[in-house]
């Protein structure tokens, strides 16, 4: 399988990757770990014309602690998510997620911005991200823009960044030392998430709840959250893991079943 | 456009197409063969290899991306002396039958042993999980695995 | 050296890259085929027009159909003769439409995308009940229904034996399409320099493809080379004739430039040919004590959609497995071979006897949970004893050669501690918070040693013998030049100790050559678990031949009689003279000194060797696999797997071990993950490695093995063959676990594969 010619630009900054994709306008894609545009591009589902390789924006790749949050640089891989001391302390379930994508060969190339930005409705960190509240941060050719997490999935593969913008870092309140929780099944242990689950306590008491592989888009389990939140038991409000979802009907799991595991792993997922 | 890669400690100065992927650089542009191509999909690491020391799926990385970085290859383990642990590891304890898998197969179990040079049998099923092999079921993989860690390790 | 774990000659070559396989050969001029296939499962071809192909950098050509006219069609069913691409309609998704051929790979691949074929859409009948409903419009022309082939494989029925047993069932079972999928797909170079071609392939029989090969170009074989180089796993999808075998050599004619075709991973999902695919009607009559006394059976078989001359019979070989190693008076069968706009289905590791070892084994299972009975209980009463063997079973010329089949089994049981198994699957239904235990048990028989001239025929291959020379060189080493195609069995290694024991030459003084028709003596090839008792028996004969000559000659040199020579680690000494001793290298040199050599002695020290086995032989065992579930999900999780095989003679345990192991691997991922779908409109839902389930290291448990060894008196060497016992064994020991896990709940039956969805639905469909 070969992707389909392209030209080949590499931004030496997020200025001129920036530049680049607005002299391209929607003809060029970015680069990062290309771990989800270059299998799309194989099976000639994507023919870019142009892409902008900003695998080398090293400045891109980091993670920070910033007052009461972790900034973290969209260019980190997913390995960097498994080991960093700071996600482990401040936003431990981030890491939780990360180790449970693909391999180790997927995790050393696949970036934190990449697996976002490519908006897959059965992506682990969108799980987690989505549950710790984060806030994607995206630099275009009018400045700097945040964008809330709840907001950012907008179907399948699509999201609130538009082709001109550059997702630059990830910003997640550290929740060091509040319960969290991932679970992820999957059919083979190398695969995408069937139904995943990310749970994460915040201060005050409230409890965050994401799914994956339940609809169009990542998205919360708002109505476990509220019955969590009027004191019901965790294993009474796991029955409502489904609720206002439309999980997909396909070769991968019928949707009832997807339901019934949403269900499932929620459960667990609140016991821990 | 012009890419400049180490491999296995030779440095190579190529013009290629920008979507040349890096394991086709490695088998038709060098004639390094070793690394296979077994899937469209980074599905089953039959074309793993090192890249700056990590471990990664060469179908899913472009020449051009691996511009100004050493990858190893499977004909970059062990020398004149002899096979690598790794190597000799899937000798002695038949971690392989057709060989087809082998070579992304040992250079994932390498990059393993660097990293945890005592794993568990876990830690080596998780680690080698992107890689695929039809043919041994896995288990004489783990047990050259563990033979490698007991016999030298990662070198 | 037979029974020693020797590490393999093979493993150096492949464990540092500098392996052969076929997209590593590079020719100089070299060209790149790729294929245009079909997207539509069923249509007519209105139009293909190339042109925007032809016009791009590097392409050399583009050809359709029209254009191979001339080729005679490739093996086929007689009468149902196939074409090498899609001529006037498109039969499944992944046929080939169109070829073509460009400098590079990447420019053909562009070029295959820019080829424009326009369908006018028919029908799709992608299972085989939509392909025999009675609107249904025949697919494959030749045929005037999408019945190929149907099949009373035995004359009689056994209606009256069914009346008069105390008790009977019947069961629905599917033996689901599964794909080979060996890590290489398949690859072919032709190089067509002076009189013939050069075709290195990724095949397991070189010397067929070769006569094939001959035959449709009008060539006398000796012009006509063919190569197996490192082939990277097989499986019997190796073994199918495509059009890529003919294409590549024609086109190199054309082009006068070698061309090489290698399939990529979603075209090998859709373009080679899958296995199994098998719905099995069966109605069993038994006693009270589950003594099954009568066996009807009604094989449907989806051939997809264009028949292949194996596929469309490989139910034959089901047929004849029905009774399994179960003393079973009466067995009727027959079988259905169904077109459906699907990709054809031929031999995939087991070819027909794993469908048969399925169906039986669960029907054991379910006579047993009729009567209430242990399944290891059912099994004992019905085994065919240790002393009935040679067994004959109900079918002419089927005749289980030595074994002890309870013998299997009591072990089995005792490895597995059954008894203790039994226990704590009593006591996890009692805590709801305990998964699921299940026990499942597989005693098993299939055929190996393939096969007696007469079988093999039937398959198109010109014997069922396997051929070995064994030629000393002047220093005392041996080559040996066999007649197999082996793709990771260890040929290599296994044969020479087998000619290291006869020759006296060090094991590390031997090197096996294989897969070159140009170098090897006629051969068969590799498949039907024969390279042991098949090749292995006819390197012992070659070599024992050489052995008797160099004694000779050591006896002449000695000056002793040959029978006075006693063979010692060097060579030959004079019995009791340790002083008259000769080396077996000076006996290798001297057998090229015709002026030193005993008079009427032919030169050299060689001899060609062909081996016909006097029967099939039959490899069997007892199987047994714990599994554990999970209330809540279903999915199922394999505890332990426990073999134990009779393969006969082991020659090297440690790559018997791994043959087990695969073959188990290859059940197991049967049993619990795979399968090839499509859906309504013929379109495959499994045509990468994310979609078909081929499990990963995390997905498959470890194997406990243990061997008992019945050498068969059918062959000199006593092997028995085991490429296939592990994949014919496993599906049920794991499907029995699965069900026995949920009997309790009333689950009878869950098809492969177990996914955790169908599984959890089980649980909860149960009546």
């Amino acid at each position: 399988m070969i992707p389909a010619g392209f030209s080949y630009v590499r931004a030496g900054s997020v200025q001129e990757a920036l530049a680049e994709l607005s002299r391209h306008g929607g003809a060029a894609r970015l680069l990062a770990g290309g771990h989800s545009l270059l299998p799309a591009m194989k099976l000639r589902r994507a023919e870019p014309g142009v892409l902008v390789d900003i695998g080398r924006l090293r400045e891109l790749s980091y993670v920070r602690r910033d007052g009461d949050q972790v900034a973290v640089g969209a260019l980190t891989s997913h390995r960097i998510l498994e080991r960093d001391p700071v996600v482990a302390e401040h936003v431990p379930l981030l890491a939780a997620a990360a180790r449970r994508i693909g391999d180790p060969q997927v995790r050393n190339r696949g970036t934190i911005g990449g697996s976002l930005a490519h908006a897959d409705p059965a992506a682990d960190l969108a799980a987690a991200v989505l549950a710790l509240d984060g806030v994607l941060v995206a630099r275009g050719p009018a400045g700097v823009r945040e964008i809330p997490a709840g907001e950012f999935f907008t179907g399948p593969r699509q999201s609130a960044l538009a082709a001109d913008e550059l997702l630059t870092e990830i910003r997640l309140p550290a929740a060091g030392g509040l319960a969290y929780a991932f679970e992820k099944f999957s059919r083979r242990a190398l695969d995408w998430a069937v139904v995943g689950v990310a749970v994460q306590s915040r201060p005050g008491g409230r409890t965050a709840v994401a799914l994956i592989g339940m609809g169009p888009t990542p998205l919360r389990a708002v109505a476990v959250e509220e019955a969590l939140a009027a004191g019901t038991p965790a294993a009474e409000a796991k029955s409502l893991a489904a609720r206002g979802c439309e999980p997909p009907d396909n070769a991968v799991a019928s949707s009832s079943y997807r339901a019934h595991l949403a269900e499932v792993l929620v459960g667990r997922a609140l016991a821990l | 456009m012009r890419v400049e890669i180490t491999v296995n400690g030779q440095p190579h100065s190529r013009e290629v197409e920008p979507r040349q992927l890096l394991v086709h650089f490695l088998r038709d542009t060098l004639s390094l063969t070793g690394t296979h191509v077994g899937c469209d999909t980074s599905s089953c690491g039959a074309c793993t290899v090192m890249l700056d020391g990590a471990a990664v799926k060469s179908c899913t990385v472009l020449a051009a991306q691996a511009d100004g970085c050493s990858v190893t290859t499977v004909e970059g383990l062990g020398g004149p002396d002899g096979l690598s642990p790794v190597q000799e590891g899937f000798r002695q304890c038949h971690g392989l039958q057709c060989g087809f898998c082998t070579p992304g197969m040992v250079m994932a179990a390498t990059a393993l042993l660097t990293e945890r040079p005592d794993p568990s049998e876990q830690e080596i099923r998780d680690g080698l999980k992107g890689n695929m092999c039809r043919c041994t079921g896995y288990q004489m993989i783990v047990e050259s695995v563990q033979w490698a860690a007991a016999n030298g390790g990662a070198r | 050296m037979i029974g020693s774990a020797v590490p393999r000659k093979e493993d150096a070559a492949l464990l540092t890259g500098r392996g052969t396989f076929v997209d590593d050969i590079h020719r100089p001029g070299l060209l790149h085929m790729v294929y245009v296939h079909s997207g539509e499962a069923h249509a007519l071809i209105t139009r293909i027009d190339a042109d925007a192909a032809r016009a791009l950098p590097g392409v050399v050509g583009v050809w359709t159909a029209k254009d191979f006219a001339e080729l005679p069609a490739r093996p086929s069913v007689p009468g149902l003769e196939r074409s090498y691409l899609a001529g006037d309609k498109v039969h499944y998704v992944g046929e080939p439409v169109a070829v073509v051929v460009a400098t590079d790979r990447y420019l053909a691949a562009d070029a295959a995308r820019a080829v424009r074929v326009e369908y006018e859409p028919l029908p799709v009948m992608a299972t085989v009940a939509d392909a025999l409903a009675p609107d249904a419009v025949p697919i494959f022309a030749p045929l005037e229904s999408n019945l190929a082939l149907e099949q009373q494989v035995t004359p009689h029925d056994v209606a009256d034996e069914l009346d008069a047993s105390p008790h009977r069932l019947r069961a629905r079972l599917v033996n689901q399409r599964c794909a080979g999928a060996p890590l290489e797909p398949y690859g072919v170079l032709a190089d067509w320099t002076g009189a013939g071609p050069t075709i290195w392939a990724t095949v397991q029989a070189p010397h067929r493809v070769r006569a094939e090969i001959a035959e449709r170009f009008g060539l006398a074989r000796h012009l006509v080379r063919v190569i197996a180089p490192d082939v990277g796993g097989a499986f019997g999808v190796k073994s199918s004739f495509m059009p890529e075998l003919f294409l590549a050599p024609e086109l190199s004619r054309r082009l006068s430039r070698p061309v090489k075709f290698v399939e990529t991973r979603g075209e090998h999902m859709v373009h080679t040919y899958h296995g199994r695919d098998q719905i099995q009607e069966v109605e069993v009559g038994f006693d009270d004590e589950g003594t099954i006394l009568a066996l009807d059976v009604t094989l449907t078989v989806n051939t997809g959609g264009v028949p292949d001359p194996v596929g469309i019979a490989l139910a034959t070989l089901t047929s004849y497995m029905l009774g399994g190693c179960y003393r079973i008076p009466k067995i009727a069968a027959r079988f259905r071979s169904v077109v459906t706009n699907t990709t054809p289905t031929a031999s995939y590791r087991g070819a027909g006897r794993p469908e048969a070892s399925f169906l039986i084994e669960r029907v054991v299972d379910l006579v047993a949970r009729r009567l209430g009975k242990d399944p290891a209980d059912v099994r004992r009463v019905n085994l065919v004893q240790p002393g009935e063997m040679p067994y004959q079973t109900p079918f002419e010329g089927i005749v289980y050669d030595e074994a002890d089949y309870p013998a299997a089994l009591d072990l089995l049981l005792s490895r597995l501690d059954y008894a203790g198994l039994r226990e704590e699957q009593e006591r996890r239904r009692a805590d709801p918070g305990a998964k699921l235990l299940g026990v499942g048990l597989s005693t098993f028989v299939e055929m190996g040693g393939f096969g007696p001239t007469p079988l093999f025929e039937q398959f198109g291959y010109i014997g069922g013998w396997e051929s070995a020379n064994v030629r000393l060189q002047p220093d005392g080493s041996a080559i040996i030049l066999v007649g197999t195609a082996p793709h990771g069995q260890g040929h290599q290694t296994a044969l020479a100790q087998i000619a290291a024991d006869e020759l006296g030459v060090p094991f590390d003084a031997i090197s096996v050559l294989y897969g070159d028709t140009a170098v090897v003596q006629e051969g068969i090839g590799t498949m039907g678990s024969r390279g042991m008792p098949v090749a292995g028996n006819a390197v012992r004969q070659a070599a024992a031949d050489v052995a008797a000559k160099a004694r000779l000659i050591a006896a002449h040199m000695l000056e002793a009689e040959g029978d006075d020579l006693v063979r010692v680690d060097a060579g030959f000494q004079v019995k009791g003279v340790p002083t008259a001793e000769v080396s077996l290298a000076a006996v290798a040199e001297r057998s090229f000194k015709p002026h030193l050599l005993p008079a009427g002695t032919g030169l050299g020290l060689e001899c060609t060797s062909y081996y016909e086995p006097s029967n099939l032989s039959y490899p069997s065992g007892a199987h047994g696999c714990v599994v554990e579930i999970d209330r809540d999900t279903g999915h199922v999780h394999v505890l332990r797997y426990v073999c134990v095989d009779d393969c006969g003679t082991v020659i090297n345990p440690m790559t018997a071990r791994g043959q087990i192991h695969g073959g188990v691997a290859q059940g197991i991922a049967q049993a619990l993950y795979e399968k090839v779908s499509f859906d309504a409109d013929g379109r495959p839902l499994a045509a990468s490695l994310e979609d078909y389930m081929v499990p990963g290291m995390l997905d498959l448990p470890s194997y406990e093995t243990h061997h008992i060894e019945t050498k068969s008196s059918f062959n000199p060497l006593g092997a028995k063959g085991l490429g296939e016992a592990g994949a014919t064994a496993a599906p049920q020991a794991v499907v029995n676990a699965v069900v026995d896990a949920l009997a309790h709940l009333g689950v009878r039956d869950v098809e492969m594969p177990c996914t955790p969805e169908r599984v959890w639905k089980a649980m909860h469909h149960a009546s």
